[in-house]
C-alpha cells in the first residue's frame, strides 16, 4: 500500500537522524531490559521460594545460632509436616574471589523439602553414604570444571580449619530460577568436628526450615513457633521463606530502588529521543501536510502518517534493542555469576521492552500530530512561501 | 451562456493580529463561467492569494458566500471540505510542493490514493496525466532530478489527475525562467482549451495574464475592474 510506502520513505528521509534515533532507542531498550533482568535476579530467590516453607532464625540476628534440639519441639506443632536445618558455612574455595553459597544441611530431611533440586538417585545414595561427601549444582560444576569424585578443599573462617570434601552428587534445578551455584555438605560432618574442636558450638544450627501442610496457616504457625521459644536464651524469628529471601533484598534496598529509578529514567530517555525526532520531523513537514490536506487528505491520514512513522522507528529500535539484550545479558550473567545464582532473561521482560517501545512510539507522536493538525492549510503553505 | 462555475457573493475576509483586525478582502462578488481562463492580478498584499484560497476551500470567508462547482463551500465542515476539494479542485502552487521522497509517478498518484480506483486504473490515470504534461519519460524521476519547469509540470499533472472541475494556480510561473514559464502557460492554455477546464490563475506577470480570457484586478482587497 502506498501510504505504508510513504511512511517508510519518510522514515528514510534523514537517514542519519533516523538511524541514530533507532540506535539510541535500541540502546535504551536494551538497557531497560538488562536492568529489569538485574532486578529479576535480585528477586529470583524470593520467587523460587515455596509457600509451604518457613524459615526459623535467631530473633537477634542471622549470625546467632539456635539449639538443634528445637527441631523436635517445632516438629510437634500442629500443621508442621517436616523440619530440617542448615548452617551457613562460608569459607574459601582456592581463592576468596571464588564466592558461592556453602551450606551444611541435615541431609536426611533437607532434600525432601527441596524437590526443586533434582539429584540422580545413585548419586544421592553416595552422598548419604559418605560423611565428608558434598553435593554441588551443575552451574557450579561447570564454573570450576568439577566432576563426580573430585575433591573439594575449603578453608574455613566461621568454622576454622581445613575442610576436605568429595563431590558425590551434582544436582540440576527443576525450575528456571533454581540456583545451581550452591554447595551442600552434611551437617553431621560439621557438627562432629565442632564437638571435637569447639564443643560450645556443637549442636547449634543457623536456621530451621519448617514444612507446613497449609500455606494459609503460615502466620499462625510462625507465631506458635516464636511463642514456644519466647523468653528462652535463644528466641526465634519465624517467617515465610519468601519473606526471609526478601529480607536479603532489603539489605540492598538502595541498589534495588536505584535500579528501578534508572529503569524508569531510561524509558523517559527513550521517549525524549523519539519525541525530539518526531517533533523535528513534523515541523519540517508542515508544508507537506498542508499540501496533502489541499489535495483532499483528511486529519486521520495525517495522524496515520505521523503515528505510522513514529511507531515504525520505535518498533525498529525496540526489535534491535531486544536483539542486543541477549548477548549483553549473557555477558552480565557470566560476569555476575558470583553474586546472582540466577540471572533470568524472561519472556515477560522482552514483552515489557517491546510494549514500552510501542507505548513510547505512540506517545512521541501525540504532540507533533496535534501541532500538524492545528496548523491550518494556509499557515502551512505560508512556510513554503 | 455557460453556467457559472464560481459564484462569490459579498465576501469579506479579515485576519486578526492580537486585537487588531486586518481586512484583506472587502465585498468581493465574482462570477466565473465554466470553461473560463481567468487571471487575478494585483500588487502584493492586495488579496489575490487569499481569494484563491477561499475558492479552493482551504480558507474561510469572514462573511459572504462562496459557491464553486455547484457547492456552497462556506458551510462545509473540514472533513466534507477535504472531500469536496479532492473531487473538484486541482491546485498548482508557485513552488510546486512535490513530496521529495516520491518520484513523479508517485507524486501524481497521491490524490488517487483517496479514491477507490485499483492499481491498474490508477496507473492508467497517472500515465495519462504525465503524458498530457509531456513527462511520460520522467515518471521514475524524483523532484530533485527534475528542472523547475518539469517539477511544475508534475505538479500540474497531480492537479489534473483527479479530473477536477477547476484548476487554481497560485503564481505557477513565479519561480521559473522565461522559457519554462512560457511552457507552463501554454500547458494551462491547452488544459483550458482541449479539456475545458476552468482555470483561475494568480499572477504578477502581465505576459502570463495575457494568456487568460479574462483579467481581474484586485487592489487593497477590492476588485477594481474587469
Amino acid at each position: 500500500m502506498r501510504v505504508l510506502k510513504l511512511i517508510r520513505k519518510n522514515s528514510g528521509r534523514h537517514l542519519l537522524r533516523t538511524s541514530l534515533t533507532i540506535l539510541g532507542m535500541a540502546i535504551a531498550v536494551m538497557a531497560f531490559a538488562v536492568i529489569r533482568t538485574a532486578l529479576d535476579a535480585w528477586y529470583a530467590q524470593a520467587e523460587a521460594s515455596s509457600p509451604n516453607r518457613l524459615v526459623v532464625t535467631s530473633a537477634i540476628s542471622l549470625t546467632f545460632t539456635l539449639p538443634m534440639a528445637y527441631e523436635t519441639k517445632i516438629r510437634s506443632i500442629e500443621g508442621v509436616t517436616n523440619v530440617s536445618y542448615a548452617q551457613w558455612f562460608n569459607g574459601t574455595y582456592i581463592d576468596t574471589k571464588n564466592f558461592f553459597p556453602r551450606f551444611a544441611v541435615d541431609h536426611t530431611t533437607y532434600f525432601d523439602m527441596y524437590p526443586e533440586y533434582i539429584i540422580p538417585p545413585d548419586e544421592k545414595a553416595d552422598f548419604f553414604r559418605e560423611r565428608n561427601a558434598c553435593m554441588i549444582g551443575k552451574r557450579l560444576a561447570d564454573r570450576f570444571g568439577l566432576k563426580l569424585g573430585d575433591p573439594m578443599h575449603l578453608t574455613g573462617d566461621i568454622f576454622p580449619g581445613d575442610w576436605d570434601f568429595v563431590i558425590r552428587a551434582i544436582f540440576t534445578g527443576a525450575k528456571e530460577n533454581t540456583d545451581e551455584g550452591v554447595m551442600f555438605f552434611r551437617f553431621d560432618y560439621l557438627d562432629e568436628r565442632m564437638r571435637e574442636e569447639a564443643p560450645a558450638r556443637a549442636g547449634q544450627v543457623g536456621s530451621f526450615i519448617v514444612q507446613i501442610a497449609d500455606p494459609s496457616q503460615a502466620a499462625a504457625i510462625s507465631e506458635k513457633i516464636d511463642a514456644m521459644f519466647k523468653n528462652s536464651l535463644a528466641e526465634t524469628k519465624t517467617q515465610t521463606e519468601e519473606a526471609f529471601s526478601l529480607s536479603f533484598v532489603a539489605l540492598a534496598s538502595s541498589i534495588v530502588m536505584g535500579l528501578k529509578v534508572i529503569s524508569i529514567l531510561v524509558i523517559g530517555i527513550i521517549l525524549m529521543v523519539l519525541a525530539n525526532t518526531m517533533a523535528m520531523t513534523a515541523r519540517e513537514r508542515v508544508a507537506e501536510y498542508a499540501v496533502m490536506k489541499t489535495l483532499g487528505f483528511r486529519a486521520f491520514h495525517i495522524i496515520g502518517l505521523i503515528f505510522g512513522e513514529s511507531l515504525l522507528i520505535a518498533c525498529l529500535g525496540g526489535v534491535l534493542g531486544i536483539l542486543f539484550t541477549f548477548p549483553v545479558v549473557g555477558l552480565m550473567k557470566a560476569a555476575l555469576s558470583d553474586f546472582f545464582g540466577v540471572f533470568p532473561l524472561r519472556l515477560v521482560t522482552l514483552l515489557l521492552a517491546g510494549t514500552t517501545s510501542l507505548v513510547v512510539g505512540f506517545t512521541a507522536a501525540v504532540f507533533p500530530t496535534i501541532k500538524a493538525l492545528r496548523t491550518s492549510i494556509v499557515d502551512g503553505l505560508r512556510i513554503v512561501d | 451562456m455557460p453556467k457559472a462555475m464560481v459564484q462569490v457573493e459579498g465576501v469579506y475576509k479579515s485576519y486578526w493580529r492580537d486585537s487588531l483586525e486586518i481586512p484583506v478582502l472587502r465585498n468581493i462578488s465574482l462570477e466565473i463561467p465554466e470553461g473560463e481562463f481567468l487571471t487575478l492580478m494585483g500588487p502584493s498584499g492586495s488579496g489575490k492569494t487569499t481569494l484563491l484560497n477561499l475558492l479552493a476551500g482551504i480558507d474561510r470567508a469572514s462573511q459572504g458566500s462562496v459557491m464553486v462547482a455547484g457547492s456552497d463551500i462556506s458551510n462545509l465542515d473540514e472533513s466534507a471540505l477535504a472531500r469536496w476539494r479532492h473531487r473538484n479542485i486541482g491546485f498548482v502552487f508557485q513552488f510546486y510542493n512535490l513530496i521529495p521522497v516520491l518520484n513523479a509517478y508517485e507524486n501524481v498518484e497521491l490524490p488517487l490514493l483517496l479514491t477507490k480506483l485499483n492499481r491498474a486504473e490508477r496507473k492508467r490515470q497517472v500515465e495519462l496525466a504525465l503524458t498530457v504534461v509531456g513527462l511520460a519519460d520522467r515518471m521514475k524521476h524524483y523532484p530533485n532530478q527534475l528542472s523547475g519547469g518539469q517539477e511544475q509540470r508534475v505538479a500540474i499533472a497531480r492537479a489534473l489527475v483527479t479530473d477536477p472541475n477547476v484548476i487554481l494556480a497560485d503564481e505557477p510561473t513565479g519561480d521559473l525562467d522565461k522559457q519554462s514559464a512560457e511552457d507552463i502557460l501554454a500547458l494551462l492554455s491547452q488544459l483550458n482549451r482541449d479539456f475545458k477546464k476552468t482555470i483561475i490563475m494568480v499572477t504578477h506577470d502581465p505576459r502570463a495574464a495575457e494568456k487568460a480570457h479574462v483579467i481581474r484586478h484586485l487592489e487593497k482587497g477590492e476588485l477594481v475592474n474587469s
